[in-house]
């Protein structure tokens, strides 16, 4: 452990030593790494065997259960097959198969968009779009709480960047409003936030965006599949779908694999491909994992029972762990989301393993990434977690919340 | 407004945000002499904002540590 401080001057590592001590000391009492978590098996998209023991998860982003369902798996199998196992090529030069059309193609249905491009990741989406298109002496006017997707698109582009007060609208319009005449102007929103899992009040926003001549781009990577009548997300729920510029989303999430996008209305948004560096300069995606993706949003499309149930589980969840005495991040169920609020990272990580010990995962959210400094256990629900299962964890999180004496 | 009027607004807007009484100079810095984290900046950044009606973006918070830089900026900022 001495070895950290006696390295000399010159270690590049040494900005690392504080975070490297905070994770000993909470290492060293004994508890299980929370960060270091190895599933040797996944049993369905709500159960694994998690460190050897057989786990409810409620901490992946699987929100509507389509990792394991028959139709995406065979269409992944079928291009596998058929296309091979990677494309080894961006997608401007050898990398766009037809299963990479069909995936955008899929996208454009789901959305009613004119344009869909697909990505690596999310992130890259967030990365890549932001910064291409505002660059220097543009202006992004974006949420403080923003993910780090958002940020580093900021970063990289060059604009000036004015954060506001998290879901405060008027904290927004103010900046709006004091900025320079003739200056062009992003606004980047999200539908959910997803450390705490609340809703963004995105008909206001966007309406004050477009009345002071902003483009508007929402991030609905928590919303995907769930929100809205068909599954569109916060925008589609709150009706300013049509002024939304970009939407960008992930297949990480509702749709179960990985890959990010962005769809949009502009006439010259095809020029993306060609001047958006985290697109041109990358492989593709593999052809099985844009078939498991092109099959899972057009199933998400006719989900809405599916929605409906995860609704109840996410209200169930909530109003259990209210009357428990846990604190939460929402006064209401918002999302799919419940953030569970800790009193510290100490007590955050004993509950966490307590819970992992009951047989259930929970993600343990601590700061840069949470909001306030806040220690959260996040709670993210599936559409496949039957309403018997919801029970059982708040049964779980009842005996861990009085072992660790939090309740 | 001319500096030593910014200076003097700016001093007040601080008060409530320096929770430990630190004497302030120009050369007092946030991050270590007033250990302001970043939603304490978030905070403070948005009542000068406010009160001058003007933005300070991330980018030229960059370029802030110490009480005088944020002075020199907001007058250069009014100034603009």
């Amino acid at each position: 452990m001495n070895e950290v401080t006696s390295v000399d001057t010159g270690d590049l590592f040494s900005k690392f030593d504080d975070l490297i001590q905070t994770r000993e000391t909470l290492l060293s009492s004994g508890i299980e790494d929370p960060y270091n978590l190895v599933m040797e098996k996944v049993l369905s998209p709500t159960r694994a065997i998690c460190n050897g023991r057989d786990t409810i998860l409620l901490g992946t982003y699987n929100y509507m259960g389509m990792t394991f369902d028959p139709d995406v798996i065979e269409a992944g199998k079928d291009a596998l097959e058929k296309f091979g196992s990677g494309t080894t090529g961006s997608r401007v030069l050898n990398g766009t198969y037809q299963g990479h059309k069909d995936c955008e193609d899929a996208l454009i249905e789901f959305y009613g968009m004119d344009h869909a491009m697909v990505f690596a990741t999310g992130y890259q989406a967030n990365l890549g779009i932001i910064s291409t298109i505002a660059g220097k002496g543009d202006y992004v006017v974006l949420d403080i709480d923003s993910h780090a997707s958002i940020w580093d698109g900021c970063a990289m582009g060059n604009a000036e960047i004015v954060p506001f007060k998290h879901n405060d609208v008027e904290a927004m319009e103010k900046r709006l409003r004091r900025i320079p005449e003739g200056a062009k102007t992003l606004v980047v929103l999200e539908g959910v936030y997803s450390m705490l899992g609340d809703v963004a009040p995105l008909k206001e926003m966007v309406r004050i965006a477009k009345e002071h001549g902003a483009m508007v781009l929402v991030d609905e990577a928590h919303s995907m599949g769930f929100i809205g009548e068909n599954g569109r997300g916060v925008c589609e729920e709150q009706g300013v779908m049509d002024d939304c510029d970009f939407i960008i989303g992930t297949f990480s999430k509702s749709v179960g694999t990985v890959g990010g996008f962005c769809v949009s209305n502009h006439p010259k948004f095809e020029i993306m491909r060609l001047v958006c560096r985290p697109y041109v300069f990358t492989a593709s995606l593999p052809p099985s994992v844009v078939a498991t993706a092109a099959t899972s949003i057009r199933k998400l499309q006719h989900g809405s029972n599916k929605r409906a149930h995860l609704w109840e589980n996410s209200k169930r969840l909530h109003a259990g762990l209210l009357d428990l005495g846990f604190s939460l991040g929402t006064d209401t169920p918002q999302s799919a989301i419940v953030a569970v609020i800790m009193p510290d990272l100490t007590q955050g990580a004993m509950m966490w393993e307590a819970l992992l010990k009951e047989g259930l995962y929970v993600n343990l959210a601590r700061p840069p990434a949470t909001p306030a400094n806040m220690t959260l256990l996040r709670c993210s629900l599936c559409a496949e977690h039957s309403a018997e299962e919801v029970e059982t964890i708040l049964g779980m999180f009842e005996r861990a919340g009085k072992k660790v004496d939090i309740i | 407004m001319d500096r030593a009027s910014i200076d003097e607004t700016i001093r007040n807007l601080i008060e409530p945000f320096n929770k430990k009484l630190v004497a302030i100079t120009d050369a007092t810095t946030f991050a270590n002499d007033l250990e302001f984290d970043s939603l304490t900046v978030m905070d403070f950044v948005a009542a000068i904002e406010d009160e001058f009606d003007i933005i300070i973006s991330m980018n030229q918070q960059a370029e802030i540590e110490n009480f005088g830089q944020l002075i020199d900026a907001v007058v250069k900022i009014q100034g603009a």
